[in-house]
């Protein structure tokens, strides 16, 4: 850790989530939650994608108001490139919940940022979703994070801050580990 | 140098169909194996392996089956012998004990080298199986030290496993086949599920082959089917041959003790992880099988074959809410894992230049690019038994008429 003068701020309020943290043992409910989003069909590839709602801390929450994604594919394949594509939705989760981790960890252990900056490059071989080799999976054959760091610390500490936004990270545990999925039709 | 018009490599049925449709046109040749005959039913198979398909379906050219079980299932064992006592009765000129060791192409035809001297050929057909060896995913290097790994080539009898649990990989014919005997033997077992085809052994009376030989389904080409990579890589039946007709699917599974997880993704840390695609992959088999019966249903009362055994409809794969994700491999309760994730043909002695990226030979119905060239005996090689050893005669048969024009034809 650097010792400084002036307060560290990384624009994290730890404190309001540790708050939580020490809650939880006589309120464990509040820590289940839903995530939700809804996803209808445009035309073509292209959906649209709504989140405005979630449970959570023991009730019916809201965003402050509703974010909505275009998702498809881009001309290349003959579509008409409204959004990005799902994948790369998928890295853009990846990416953001990596990163908000990185600044929440660096707020905990008192580390001023000063940028961070992440490139998220996934492999992807096309022979898999276009069922022409069964042996090629269709999801990623590996995903690369590259992170660029600035902040008061030495380059040990920015891996260790880095490690350890991996390590509580929930996409990179939805990514890297298995989730049963259920879809069913109404 | 010897010479000789054709050059048949493999001595099991295919071969063995092959050489009798080519005798039938009086075309000179020989059958190379580099065991006996019916090797791959003398050596790689399991003890208690029985054919999946009826005595009545076991046909070859100019051959049927004649004795006093038509709905009984052959045991290895006696596969062996049947198909020995076919090569007795069609005289096939079979060369035992012979390697093929490479294949190139000379003189407007081919050069054969085996380990017993070489041949020169005007055409070849390849008919060393497709099943020469057992696939195994590359998650296989991740497995802790000190399991112990089989396969269907390897896997012999349950009592010769350790004690303690077993994860089968696979559950398609064989994967079931070996959990089912495995977790009998007190050995309880894991089996991870991919995609697979779910058969009920029995369907209104007969024999679910039956039904998909006399509604045509098993004759189906590959010509109709829309995509030709899917229907050559669906895995096999979840069918059994045994000789009380049980049906053994992942319910009957599941009733016995066996524990069902999805498919397996990777194994980090000691840790095997399972897909979280068991619902879907059972939804999809469960959906498919639905969409056969229909079929055989809309078939039958097309013929007239409305008495007997009324429609039926099983009862959808069962599955825990949230099926296990993780297996710890390390503390001592899986003491081995049975790869049961397929076959591959092993074509490495071919010098011809007829190969894929990834090593397969490109063929249009079992006619090779390279003139004279024939493969026999893959997946849907020209209908949907292809693979089974009623396909052989229609499709030797085809590939003869094909081989003879290729012979006849202005060098
Ligand atoms: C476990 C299992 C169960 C099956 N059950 C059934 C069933 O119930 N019903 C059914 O109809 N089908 C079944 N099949 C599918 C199919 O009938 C068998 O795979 C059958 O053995 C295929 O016959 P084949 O003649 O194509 O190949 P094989 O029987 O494998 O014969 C190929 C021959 O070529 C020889 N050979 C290979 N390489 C060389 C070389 N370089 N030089 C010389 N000789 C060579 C081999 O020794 C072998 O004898 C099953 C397959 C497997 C693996």
């Amino acid at each position: 850790m650097t010792a400084t003068d002036t307060p560290i701020d990384n624009g994290v309020n730890v404190e309001a989530l540790l708050g939580v943290r020490d809650a939880l043992p006589e309120t464990p409910d509040m820590a289940q939650f839903q995530w939700r989003a809804t996803c209808s069909w445009v035309k073509g590839t292209h959906s649209r994608s709504d989140v405005n709602t979630f449970y959570g801390f023991g009730g019916e929450q809201e965003h402050k108001s509703t974010f909505s994604y275009d998702a498809d594919h881009p001309l290349a394949f003959a579509a008409e490139d409204h959004g990005s594509t799902p994948v790369e939705y998928v890295l853009v989760a990846l990416g953001s919940c990596l990163t908000a981790g990185v600044a929440s960890v660096a707020q905990q252990r008192q580390i001023q940022l000063r940028s961070v900056h992440a490139t998220i490059e996934a492999e992807m071989d096309l022979h898999g979703i276009l069922g022409a080799d069964p042996d090629v999976r269709n999801g990623f054959s590996g995903i690369k994070v590259t992170y660029k760091i600035d902040a008061d610390a030495t380059p040990d500490e920015i891996k260790a801050l880095v490690a350890q936004s991996q390590k509580r990270s929930a996409v990179f545990d939805i990514v890297a580990n298995p989730t049963n999925i259920a879809v069913e039709v109404n | 140098m010897p010479t000789v018009t054709t050059v048949v490599i493999g001595a099991g049925h295919c071969g063995l169909a092959m050489s009798r449709c080519l005798a039938d046109r009086s075309i000179d040749h020989v059958v190379l194996e580099r065991g006996e005959v019916a090797n791959s039913w003398r050596t790689e198979r399991w003890d208690s392996l029985r054919l999946l398909t009826p005595n009545w379906l076991t046909r070859l050219p100019g051959y049927s089956y004649s004795g006093d079980d038509p709905d009984g299932y052959l045991s290895a064992p006696e596969v062996v012998r049947l198909i020995d006592d076919y090569a007795t009765v069609t005289d096939a000129p079979v060369r035992t004990s012979t390697t093929v060791t490479s294949v190139q192409q000379s003189d407007g035809g081919y050069l054969v080298h085996t380990d017993q001297g070489s041949w020169q050929a005007r055409s070849v057909v390849l008919a060393s199986g497709a099943c020469n060896l057992a696939h195994v995913p590359a998650v296989q290097e991740a497995v802790p030290a000190g399991i112990i790994m089989l396969n269907p080539m390897t896997y012999r009898t349950p009592d010769r496993l350790p004690d303690g649990g077993v994860l089968v990989v696979g559950a398609s014919s064989s994967g079931i086949q070996i959990a089912d005997e495995v977790h009998r033997s007190g050995r309880p077992v894991t089996l991870a599920v991919g995609e697979h085809v779910r058969m009920p052994r029995v369907y209104r009376d007969r024999d679910i082959l039956w039904w998909m030989e006399a509604s045509g389904l098993l004759d189906e080409r590959i010509e109709e089917m829309p995509d030709i990579v899917r229907a050559r890589s669906l895995p096999s039946m979840q069918l059994v041959g045994s000789p009380d007709r049980a049906t053994i699917d992942l319910n009957v599974l599941t009733g016995m003790g066996v524990t069902l997880v999805g498919r397996l993704a990777a194994i980090r840390d000691g840790q095997a992880q399972f897909s979280g695609s068991l619902l879907n992959v059972c939804a999809l088999a469960d959906l498919k099988l639905g969409r056969l019966l229909d079929t055989i249903d809309a078939w039958a009362s097309h013929a007239g074959l409305n008495g007997g055994a009324a429609p039926e409809r099983f009862a959808p794969t069962e599955l825990p809410a949230s099926p296990p994700l993780t297996l710890d491999l390390r503390n001592g309760q899986i003491r081995t894992i049975i790869w049961a994730t397929g076959f591959r043909p092993d074509l490495s002695w071919l010098d011809v230049p007829v190969l894929n990226r990834k090593g397969q030979v490109i063929h249009d119905r079992g006619v090779t690019r390279s003139a004279g060239l024939y493969l026999i005996g893959m997946p849907f090689l020209r209908r949907r038994k292809s693979s089974l050893i009623d396909g052989a005669g229609p499709d030797a048969q085809e590939l003869t008429a094909h081989l003879a024009g290729h012979l006849d034809a202005p060098a």
